[in-house]
């Protein structure tokens, strides 16, 4: 306890966003009482990302609308802010880190709050192309806006039909834009959701006027003056004016793998953020850690685990013993439907749909055997509360009465005669 | 300008002043205990719960469906439970005072 009281000790925490600003608030709830300093080498007060492709995008709104907190915020805290500063080494040895510029910090405990970065896949053409963009920072979102002003046609191909993806397609449709999804695998979100969830999505978009084409495998990219075309391998051609791409993320480890922090999938942690080094924590999209509730390791891409992971790193650098234990929870916004999951789906054998009766008001359940593994919520917060609930306590569910809109949605009206 | 006060689950009385913007916002720029604000505002975290004086529930006017659905099954909501991401700062607000909710 004696070291969270001292004034001279020195958190360190690379990385200012969900993760990482987070971490720097629950530590001083927790009473750490030394510096606290973040870097980011993003030049912009930190803000949330999940608007980027939802709601700002199309807005007009300046990127401080958007901020996770205010720059008095810190003040007050007195937490120190390094923005537009690119960390370049890690020493465990010497416990410093150094920056791009040369100098050094150092630091009596770190946190590495990463992230990941958008992977831009090596396709032939694309690097030269004009107007390619990922979506991943503020400055992603003002290059594509600047660029669909500029552009006489804006006719947008989207690369991806991921979340990301499918959300900017939503978004630009707003503005009148011409959109075309092109997914790689048979279905799109194929990872993530079953069957039924890839077909409603996928109509959406249909009945929006944004196709979204799948098994389409994007081999070439060809651009002259005015436009690009992108090939696929069946043969087929799109001419975009601005192409953004959202096919996944690389982690970004490499700071901690050169430090010699043990990496798998990831930065490798226990069950309160801690890496195999001493004192170096690690926290959100950069992890690959232990989650007991599914018994195994992950690596999860969520506000959710990047605020859980921050608060859970705190209270352990503060002398606690936390143990993160969190069930995964996500949403998605696209046109006027409300997407809430909650648990993780892997590993399913079935699958149960309860329908409501409002239009586009349903969830989908999924399940191992008997045991629930994750709810998608389709513009039905009272189901994901539900399955929330089920997936803590662990009570087992009637299938039948599940799937019947007739039997009045509550946990107690689901529960399985043991 | 309106003047909000907050209750902390400490008993701690915090008043702000704000013309724009939400609720949620205002309590999170401020670190205000207990009001995180995770999602940003889309009534996706629940983390922004808060109960409004009885006394001024026509200042705030009623849930919506969705601050309802996401707060039914919490132990700690009641009839003046709002998610405070859905309240946006106007003269109307002036003198609001908000219970922050326990979180379980
Ligand atoms: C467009 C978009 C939409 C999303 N929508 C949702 C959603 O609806 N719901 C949801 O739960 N999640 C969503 N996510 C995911 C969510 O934003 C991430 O899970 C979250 O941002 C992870 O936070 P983090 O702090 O771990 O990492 P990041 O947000 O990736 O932050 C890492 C930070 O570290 C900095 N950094 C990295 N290396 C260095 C270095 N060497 N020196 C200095 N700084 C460095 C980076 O600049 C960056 O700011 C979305 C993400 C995107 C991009
Ligand atoms: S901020 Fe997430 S529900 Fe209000």
């Amino acid at each position: 306890m004696s070291d969270i009281l001292s004034t001279d000790k020195t958190c360190v925490v690379i990385g200012a966003s969900h993760g990482g600003v987070n971490l720097a608030f629950a530590l001083r709830k927790e009473g750490w009482q030394g510096k606290i300093i973040l870097f980011d080498a993003d030049p912009v007060l930190p803000y949330h990302r999940p608007p980027l492709s939802k709601a700002y995008l199309v807005s007009e709104d300046a990127i401080d609308k958007n901020a996770l907190k205010s720059k008095e915020s810190y003040e007050k805290d007195n937490i120190t802010l390094q923005l537009g500063v690119l960390v370049s080494n890690i020493n465990p040895e010497k416990k410093n880190i150094t920056l791009q510029n040369g100098s050094q910090q150092a630091y009596d405990t770190l946190v590495i709050a990463t992230g990941a970065r958008p992977i831009i896949p090596p396709i032939p053409g694309l690097k030269e192309a004009k107007n390619v963009f990922p979506l991943r920072t503020a400055k992603d979102v003002s290059n594509i806006r600047a660029a669909l002003h500029t552009s006489k046609n804006k006719r947008v191909v989207i690369i991806g039909g991921g979340y990301i993806g499918l959300e900017t397609a939503a978004s630009l449709k707003k503005l009148g834009v011409a959109v075309t999804v092109l997914e790689r695998e048979e279905r799109i979100l194929s990872r993530v959701t079953a069957p039924v969830m890839s077909t409603f999505f996928q109509e959406l978009h249909t009945a929006h006027n944004v196709p979204v084409y799948t098994n389409k495998n994007v081999n070439a990219v060809i651009t002259n003056n005015e436009y690009n075309t992108v090939s696929c391998s069946d043969g087929s051609k799109y001419i975009a004016d601005l192409i953004i791409v959202g096919v996944g993320i690389f982690v970004n480890k490499e700071l901690a793998e050169n430090a010699g922090i043990s990496i798998e999938n990831g930065i490798k942690v226990n069950e309160t953020a801690c890496t195999n080094t001493k004192d170096i924590y690690a926290i959100g999209d950069c992890t690959y850690h232990y989650n007991p509730h599914y018994q195994r390791y992950i690596r999860l891409e969520s506000v959710q685990n990047a605020v859980d992971q921050a608060k859970v790193a705190a209270a352990a650098i503060c002398g606690k013993n936390p143990v993160y234990n969190s069930i995964p929870w996500f949403w998605s916004d696209q046109y006027d439907i409300k997407l809430q999951m909650v648990g993780l789906s892997t590993g399913y054998n079935e699958v149960i749909v309860r329908k409501e009766a409002k239009e586009n008001v349903f969830s989908v359940w999924y399940f191992k055997d008997n045991e629930l593994l994750a709810v998608d919520a389709v513009n039905n917060a009272k189901a994901y509360v539900i399955g929330t609930k089920f997936l803590k306590g662990g009570q087992k569910i009637d299938k039948t009465k599940l799937a019947d809109a007739a039997v009045v949605f509550k946990p107690n009206n689901l529960l399985a005669e043991e | 300008m309106a003047k909000i006060t907050f209750i902390t689950t400490e008993k701690e009385e915090i008043t702000l002043e704000a013309s724009t913007g939400s609720v949620m916002q205002l309590a999170v720029d401020n670190n205000v205990p207990g009001i995180d604000g995770d999602c940003g505002g889309v009534c996706s975290c629940a983390t922004c719960h808060v109960h409004v004086a009885p006394e001024h529930t026509a200042k705030t006017g009623e849930a919506s469906e969705i601050e309802t659905d996401m707060l039914e099954l919490d132990d700690n909501a009641n009839e003046y439970s709002r998610l405070c991401c859905q309240l946006e700062i106007s003269e109307a607000l002036d003198g609001l005072v908000l219970q922050v909710a326990e979180s379980d």
